[in-house]
């Protein structure tokens, strides 16, 4: 299954050169690849967003949140598709499931992090202002969490396009397929298509940065560089 | 026997095995010994030695990085980077400069476990309170006494935060180094989805990778307790 191909420095050049002349395949997987993260992170945002934000708002569950969420990283991906491959056969909704379950312990942690830290005497002062719960949780609160919320969103998807990559041992697609197709794409596709997935989570990533930006209060705008990951979601366990 | 497909033996399975029901008690109590046991030993034998290697290094940088701050925005650039290389690619990427071996496995798990690892214990350092530093310079602290007692075990939440994180990753990322090399609880998984997708094996070695990535988390949750008591109480 595995070729040793020998390895030499233009290897490298042959990468560049394997993208270029199989344009149309790279294109191909990538948007499968695409097609799968955005399912992933869709799903988990719609669980995980709420249940933080209303966690967080609530101000309990701190323990449940970040337990969970120390439980769901915890698991191993291929583990995950193991497991549920019985169940879902060998496909999309397979790896899809254990994507899901690498998004939403972040964006849980994040959301719930975010609201729960806004400055309570904002809250206080919009309570003494007579505005409703709804309205203190959806014009004040969730605004003012944006920043942190949409941080854990970003490294989600990092993390989920990325992982996205070990679908092709389940049969999910993507670039992963070039990638364990060694023995046809040999050594240059497999560097050529890991490059072409490193492209793709940065895209993700500034794609997200960008509408972080303009979903952002503009008094909380503060452009974030790629790649810098806030202390809170590199390790959202720190002295738990 | 190795490298051979280990299950189903044709012609000796149960009806079970031979009918790849959900679950079959026969074949886990058959196999754990020849098959389940070295896997799961194995992986943890891998993630310890991953671990720990990357610790000793992550450590002597960053104990470098403590006194020269240069250092520190590039690694961690670097390491938000080097994460986005799928694993799957990185343990093929590295059969070519030392060939088809555990050391391969080994390597790609060390990389992967240094830039965790060096991050945290930077930022536990990098916490420690500059009047902290201050006082304990002026009881007559020298360097590798502040060093050992007081920025040690002031950075050691962060730390051992970073070796959860690790820890926990190095499970995940070492079931997927079965693909080239077959070690760890991934070899049994990957057979059974070339087996027509073995459910009693999967079940059995997804559920093993799954007990000992939450049973390791759990052990160091404990033990990140016991070193810093201190902690606790400042939570409620």
């Amino acid at each position: 299954m595995i070729l040793a191909d020998t390895f030499q420095p233009s290897t490298f050049l042959d990468a560049f050169r394997f993208i270029g002349n199989h344009g149309w395949l790279i294109w191909h997987k990538a948007f499968e690849q695409l097609v799968l993260s955005a399912a992933a992170m869709g799903v988990a945002m719609a669980i995980a967003i709420p249940i933080g934000v209303w966690l967080g708002h609530v101000h309990r569950g701190s323990f449940a949140a970040i337990n969970v969420s120390n439980i769901g990283r915890a698991l191993p991906s291929l583990a995950v598709i193991a497991i549920c491959l019985p169940f879902l056969g060998i496909g999309f909704l397979d790896v899809l499931v254990a994507l899901v379950v690498l998004a939403f312990p972040l964006m849980l942690t994040n959301a719930y992090v975010a609201v729960d830290g806004v400055d309570p005497d904002v809250v206080e002062a919009a309570r003494g202002m007579g505005m409703h719960e709804r309205d203190i949780l959806l014009r004040v609160e969730v605004p003012l969490a944006t920043p942190l919320l949409f941080a854990g969103i970003r490294t989600a998807a990092v993390y989920v396009v990325s992982t996205a990559t070990i679908a092709a041992i389940a049969g999910g697609g993507g670039l992963g397929d070039i990638i364990v197709g060694q023995s046809e794409y040999r050594l240059e596709g497999v560097i050529g298509a890991a490059f072409c997935v490193t492209v793709l989570a940065v895209l993700a990533d500034l794609a997200l940065g960008g509408v972080q930006y303009l979903v952002s209060p503009r008094g909380l705008r503060k452009p974030r560089r790629p790649f810098e990951v806030d202390a809170t979601i590199a390790h959202p366990a720190v002295g738990q | 026997m190795s490298g051979g497909p280990v299950i189903p033996n044709f012609g000796e399975g149960s009806s079970c095995v031979l009918h790849n029901d959900l679950f079959c008690s026969d074949w886990f109590t058959q196999n754990w010994s020849p098959v389940l046991q070295p896997a799961l030993v194995q992986h943890i034998e891998l993630t310890a030695k991953a671990v720990g290697i990357g610790f000793v290094i992550a450590f002597a940088f960053a104990i470098v990085a403590r006194r020269f701050r240069i250092v520190e925005r590039p690694f961690s650039l670097l390491s938000a980077f080097v994460y986005t290389i799928p694993s799957l690619a990185l343990f093929q990427l590295l059969i070519p400069v030392t060939g088809l071996t555990d050391t391969t496995v080994l390597i790609a798990l060390v990389g992967y476990t240094l830039l965790i690892l060096f991050r945290n214990t930077v930022e536990g350092f990098r916490a420690v309170p500059a009047d902290v530093l201050e006082s304990a310079r002026g009881m007559g602290l020298t360097g590798l006494q502040t060093l050992w007692r007081i920025e040690l075990p002031l950075a050691l939440p962060s730390i051992m935060a970073g070796v959860r994180i690790a820890v926990v990753s190095t499970i995940s990322l070492a079931t997927i180094a079965a693909f080239v090399r077959p070690v760890g609880l991934g070899h049994p998984i990957f057979d059974a989805i070339q087996d027509n997708i073995f459910k009693t094996e999967l079940f059995a070695a997804g559920g093993l990778a799954v007990a000992l990535a939450i049973g390791c988390d759990a052990i160091l949750v404990a033990a990140q307790r016991g070193l810093t008591p201190w902690t606790r109480a400042k939570r409620s």
